[in-house]
C-alpha cells in the first residue's frame, strides 16, 4: 500500500517532468496547479497545526473524562457537548465513549447528543476546518447545527425510553 | 517564534481568513511560551510529529487535486452550481458525504479548493456534516451500540439534519435566494 502510493507519486513527477520537456499543456497546468494548491495549504497548516499542539497540551484529556456522565437534565447535554471538544478522531471513538457515558447513568438523549456534538464540534477538526473554509463558515455550521442536534436528540431519546428501549451497547 | 514571525510575513498577503487564523496562533502562542516554556515546546513537538504523520496522505491529495483541476475545469464547476443545480449538488455532496469516510484532515483541505473554485459555502457544508455526523462505513459499529434500528433512524434523522444546516448555511452566506 505505502510503497504503491509512492510509486504514484514518483509517476506523477515524471509525467510533469515530461510534459515540461515537450510542452504537453495539461500536464503543465496539473503543475501549475500542485504549485497554486500547495501554496494554498502551505500557508495555512503550520497554524492549524501548532493551534492542535496548543490545545492539546493545554486540554488534558483525562480530567475531561472525569466528568463524563456529570448531570442529568439539561446539565447532562451540556456536559455532553462539552466534553466531545476535545476528542479526536470521529465515531470511532466516539462510540466507545458514549457506551462509557451509559455505563454512568447518562440517558439516551444525552447519548445521542454527544455522538452528534463529537462530530460536531471536536475542537481539532474545527481549528482545521475554519483554517480552510473561514471562522465564519465554522461558527455559522456550528450555531445552526448544535441546537438541532440538540433537540432532536433529546426527542428521539425521550421517545425511546418512554418506549422502554434498551440499547446493546455491546462494544 | 522567529521562524514563526517570519512565516506570517512571507504569507502577508493571503487573505483575511488567512490573516485571522494566523493572528490566533500568534496570541495563543504568546501566552503558552509566557506561562510555560517546557509545554510550549511539548505543544510544537506534537504539532510536527502530527504534520509528518500526515504527510504523506497530503501529497497524495495534492497529486489527486492537481490533476482533477487540470481535467475539471474551475468553470465547468461553476457551471454545475448555479441556479437550481446548486440544490441537487448540495444533495449529492450530502450522500456522498455520508457513503465515504474520509478523514477532516483530508476532507477540508479538499472542501478550501473547492470553494475558492466557486463551490458554495452550503454544497460544502452539506459534504462536510453528513462526512461526520452520517456513517454509512461506520454503521456496523454503531449498531453495535444503539442496535440497528435506532442506529438507522439516528444516521437517517442526522442526515436530515445535515441538509437543514446546509440550507440555512446557503440562506446565511445569501447563497439561496
Amino acid at each position: 500500500m505505502k510503497s504503491k502510493r509512492l510509486w504514484a507519486i514518483v509517476l506523477y513527477f515524471i509525467f510533469l517532468a515530461a510534459s515540461l520537456a515537450t510542452g504537453f499543456k495539461p500536464g503543465i497546468q496539473t503543475g501549475r496547479n500542485l504549485l497554486d494548491f500547495a501554496y494554498q495549504i502551505a500557508r495555512v497548516l503550520p497554524f492549524a497545526f501548532v493551534l492542535i499542539g496548543l490545545f492539546e497540551v493545554w486540554v488534558p484529556k483525562k480530567t475531561v473524562e472525569k466528568h463524563l456522565g456529570t448531570g442529568s437534565g439539561i446539565q447532562g447535554y451540556i456536559w455532553a457537548i462539552v466534553l466531545a471538544g476535545p476528542m479526536v478522531g470521529g465515531l470511532y471513538v466516539a462510540l466507545p465513549m458514549a457506551v462509557t457515558l451509559y455505563k454512568k447513568g447518562a440517558g439516551l438523549g444525552v447519548i445521542l447528543t454527544f455522538i452528534g456534538a463529537s462530530s460536531l464540534c471536536r475542537i481539532p477538526m474545527l481549528i482545521f476546518e475554519a483554517s480552510f473554509l473561514g471562522i465564519p463558515f465554522s461558527l455559522a455550521r456550528l450555531i445552526i447545527a448544535i441546537p438541532l442536534v440538540t433537540v432532536s436528540s433529546a426527542f428521539l431519546g425521550g421517545v425511546l425510553e418512554k418506549r422502554g428501549y434498551q440499547p446493546n451497547m455491546d462494544l | 517564534m522567529i521562524i514563526f514571525v517570519s512565516y506570517y510575513t512571507l504569507l502577508y498577503k493571503g487573505g483575511g481568513n488567512v490573516r485571522m487564523l494566523a493572528m490566533l496562533t500568534g496570541v495563543c502562542l504568546f501566552f503558552s511560551l509566557v506561562v510555560d516554556l517546557s509545554r510550549t515546546i511539548q505543544a510544537l513537538r506534537i504539532a510536527l510529529r502530527r504534520f509528518t504523520k500526515l504527510l504523506g496522505e497530503f501529497a497524495l491529495l495534492l497529486v489527486l487535486v492537481s490533476l482533477a483541476l487540470t481535467f475539471v475545469s474551475p468553470q465547468r464547476i461553476t457551471e454545475y452550481m448555479q441556479g437550481p443545480g446548486k440544490l441537487i449538488g448540495a444533495l449529492i455532496a450530502a450522500v456522498v458525504g455520508s457513503l465515504t469516510y474520509v478523514p477532516g484532515f483530508i476532507a477540508y483541505p479538499l472542501a478550501g479548493v473547492l470553494h475558492q473554485q466557486g463551490v458554495p459555502y452550503f454544497v460544502l457544508a452539506a459534504f462536510v456534516t453528513t462526512l461526520m455526523m452520517v456513517g454509512v462505513v461506520t454503521f456496523p459499529i454503531e449498531q453495535r451500540v444503539l442496535g440497528a434500528k435506532v442506529a438507522l433512524v439516528r444516521n437517517l434523522l442526522y442526515f436530515f439534519l445535515a441538509l437543514l444546516t446546509s440550507l440555512a448555511i446557503g440562506i446565511i452566506f445569501k447563497e439561496i435566494p
